[in-house]
């Protein structure tokens, strides 16, 4: 007997719970990776045992910048590159929150680089995931600050000649205390290491690698989001601990994956709070974990 | 409500208007402020980075204007009164953030400590430039309040005014000092907390599965609720519905910007605030606020010596403009005189508003320091002929 | 499932059984999940859905260990599997095949 044709309800999919259904089907072109990241990040949250009352998921501008929005978390969109700072707002005004800012390449390292390397140096509580399709997708096929030396976008037709970051080295060395890089094929180590994160403090980085097919992989004539995950199958290595200035991502070339850095650090707010306890003893007020929120 | 005590210094200061900002935002109830360093401003966020652990308050020195801007945006959604301080380029560099928060229609304080401008400018220098910007400054339409302090008692009084307004109308109010105001020294009073009101974030007692962010309940201004509190709710500075889901269409867009106008545009009796001497059967009316309106009280006192009858207008509250009252005073008045410091901007509402009935004299200063009352006075005697 | 030699715990460990529940009128054709199901279970076929997409559909009855591969790696959110011999999705499937043959009817009548 076939399975396919009319579904019962698509309520009944696992991932209902934690999407807003009656803004299905999303925006995304077909075989593109963000819905399988956002598949794996309710797994995680389910597999987490989080309090999803108090997870709050703030997105940027862009292609993963709609994310916040199918979430049925307290889901924040707001202005391009600002995620970071939104989120730590969110998270220092009500510090039991569960800050997540789930965002892309160009949102986050690119107009949002600042708050990428302070968010990092300060080791502010926060899960950052950022969808890492080597370039700007929602306004066209931009260069990106992760776009591959030789790779073409609309604003490099010849090819990009641009030194790209490498994200993970950038994280690890502000000072991110959680660095992991996935691609979107690494379906059940990806939704593990969200998983892992989200009971962990601190600067928590995610890379996860996903196709881009309207735009990257037209452009650059490397098929459809199907060509990409068999070449991330067989081109992605994983070796965990690496020292993350070697993982670079050429032009079509190794992509190395992994957890690499994973290290107990104290956050801002307990720097914060230790530092004051420590200078002004019984006069500091520490602000409550329910937030400084005025009421009777 | 009654504030929280633990932000009231109560008692009799010697503050300049800088610290007197920062004392009243603590006297509010704010609790969350992010900035980044700006002469001359930085003293307000100095003297709440000096006084919040005592209180459960937390400030942050971000990375930059556009990140403070961002955290305050965002801290709002915790039910916390927040607040950021910047000066003339930092108000730049805050302005799309400005624009999210105007969208969100989230409840923020933004204190511009004025300086000469533009770009870098003078910054220790006074200016009162930005003050079309605190209207017009980001793109797109919306509307929000402004007020402008003309001492450090008042930088304490109208800041905890400020954040009652934020929070009645769920929208950024921008916070116009000048760095006179700010850098000048004098007696302030602190009263005790039980005598200062404040206005508390409205929460709604919807049950989660009936709220909706954006659903106006007659006001105009949506109820809001705390991250964290279970409402699993969504928002964007996209252009939204009800529920805070982006929707792109000419009709939503006609009702979202209508009604973030309108929630200001329809309330403006209750907003405005201008403070008048004898306006009533004058020749000629000044109309000033900030460090100006100080000024131009010289100017008057000079020009009535000479005969003139001379009434004045201070603006408390700058944005909504008093176009009632102007366009009021204009059919009775020979002559508006207003003295900025600047090359002429709330000038330019006057003269609309004055629609021709009543001249408009501007009487500008490029910036860096205050009028010569001397100045004012030729322009009000001038005017009255 | 054939082996190359019988595992020494091979009466006590049960391969579970799932099947496969496609929301056909969801999926955008991406072929990961016939791609990179373990049991190849799956092919695109040869229907339309209502977005003018190939869905996937089950070829293999029985096979599918409920592994949940292809739940996991859609990007739609267009499949997903429940243990076999779960009365939800024996309901589902029997919905499915009811619908079915209920659309099958209006297009003969069309």
């Amino acid at each position: 007997m076939s399975a396919t044709a009319h579904p019962p309800n698509p309520n009944d999919h696992p991932i209902a719970p934690y999407l807003r259904m009656d803004r299905m089907p999303h925006i995304w072109c077909p075989t593109c990776g963000i819905g399988t990241v956002v598949k794996c990040f309710a797994t995680a949250l389910e597999e987490a045992d989080v309090d999803l009352d108090k997870v709050v998921i703030t997105s940027g501008i862009g292609c993963t910048g709609r994310v916040a929005g199918y979430m049925n978390l307290d889901a924040f969109h707001a202005t391009h590159g600002r995620a970071i700072p939104f989120a730590t707002g969110l998270k220092l005004a009500r510090p039991e929150l569960e800050s997540v800012v789930f965002s892309g390449d160009g949102d986050l390292s690119g107009i949002g680089g600042n708050h990428f390397i302070h968010a990092a140096r300060r080791n502010m509580d926060m899960l950052v995931i950022l969808v890492n399709n080597f370039i700007y997708g929602m306004t066209g096929g931009q260069n990106a600050p992760t776009t591959p030396i030789s790779a073409k976008s609309s604003t490099m037709p010849f090819g990009n000649f641009e030194r790209p970051f490498n994200l993970p080295h950038l994280a690890a060395s502000c000072g991110a205390t959680f660095v992991s890089r996935w691609t979107c094929l690494h379906i059940r180590r990806l939704a593990k290491c969200m998983r892992v994160a989200l009971r962990r403090k601190g600067f928590r980085f995610i890379e996860v690698i996903a196709p881009c097919s309207t735009l990257y992989s037209r452009l650059n004539r490397l098929g459809g989001g199907l060509e990409l995950m068999r070449f991330y199958h067989d081109n992605a290595q994983i070796k965990h601990g690496i020292d993350t200035r070697e993982v670079d991502i050429d032009f079509q070339d190794t992509i190395i994956c992994g957890n690499f850095v994973d290290e107990e650090k104290p956050t801002f707010l307990d720097m914060m709070n230790s530092h004051y306890e420590g200078v002004l003893g019984d006069r500091y007020v520490p602000m409550a974990p329910e937030g400084g929120w005025l009421h009777d | 409500m009654k504030t929280d005590p633990a932000g009231v210094l109560t008692g009799v200061h010697y503050l300049d208007g800088d610290y007197a900002c920062g004392e009243g935002a603590m006297a509010a109830g704010c609790r969350f402020v992010a900035g980044y360093p700006i002469t001359p401003s930085t003293e307000v966020v100095e003297r709440i980075s000096r006084r919040f652990p005592m209180m459960g308050g937390t400030f942050i020195q971000m990375e930059d204007e556009l990140a403070s801007m961002a955290a305050v945006a965002g801290a709002a959604w915790t039910g916390t009164k927040t607040m950021t301080v910047t000066s003339g380029p930092g108000f730049s560099l805050m302005m799309e953030n400005i624009g999210l928060a105007a969208m969100m229609e989230t409840p923020c304080v933004v204190v511009n400590v004025q300086r000469g401008g533009p770009s870098t400018g003078l910054p220790t220098m006074v200016g009162q430039a930005d003050m079309m910007q605190a209207r017009w400054g980001s793109h797109g339409d919306y509307e929000l309040i402004a007020m402008s302090p003309q001492s450090p008692q008042e930088a304490f009084d109208l800041t905890i005014d400020a954040f009652n307004l934020a929070e009645t109308y769920r929208v950024p109010v921008m916070f116009m000092m000048d760095e006179c105001v700010g850098h000048m020294t004098e007696k302030v009073v602190i009263p005790e907390a039980d005598e200062i009101d404040v206005v508390p974030r409205v929460l709604s007692d919807k049950p989660p599965d009936e709220y909706q962010p954006y659903a106006v309940n007659g006001k105009g201004v949506p109820e809001m609720v705390r991250a964290g509190d279970g409402y699993r709710f969504h928002t964007t500075g996209l252009t939204h519905d009800d529920r805070g889901y982006p929707e792109m269409s000419v009709e939503r867009q006609q009702i979202n910007v209508t009604r973030i106008t309108d929630k200001i545009l329809l309330n403006v009796d209750d907003i405005i605030r201008i403070e008048e001497e004898e306006t009533d059967g004058a020749e000629v009316v000044v109309v000033a606020y900030g460090i100006t309106a100080r000024v131009a009280r010289m100017g008057i006192d000079l020009a009535r010596k000479q005969g003139v009858k001379v009434g004045f207008m201070r603006l408390v509250v700058v944005w909504p403009f008093p176009e009632k009252r102007i366009r009021e005073l204009a059919a009775a008045v020979k002559a508006f005189v207003v003295p900025e410091i600047n090359l002429g901007q709330m000038v330019l509402e006057v003269e609309r508003c004055a629609a021709g009935k009543a001249a408009a004299v501007h009487v500008p200063h490029a910036g860096g320091g205050v009028h010569d009352p001397a100045k004012i006075c030729k322009a009000i005697v001038e005017a009255a002929r | 499932m054939r082996y190359w030699r019988k595992p020494l715990d091979f009466d006590q460990v049960t391969v579970p059984r799932g099947e496969v529940v496609i929301i056909a009128d969801r999926c955008k054709g991406c072929a990961f999940c016939v791609e990179y199901c373990p049991k190849d279970v799956l092919v695109m076929s040869e229907d339309f859905n209502i977005k003018g997409y190939h869905p996937p559909e089950v070829v293999v009855d029985g096979e599918c260990v409920n592994c949940n591969l292809c739940e996991m790696i859609c990007p739609d959110f267009a499949i997903f599997c429940v243990p076999a011999g779960d009365p939800v999705a024996v309901e589902a499937v029997l919905n499915i095949a009811a619908e079915e043959d209920k659309f099958a009817e209006e297009e003969a009548l069309n």
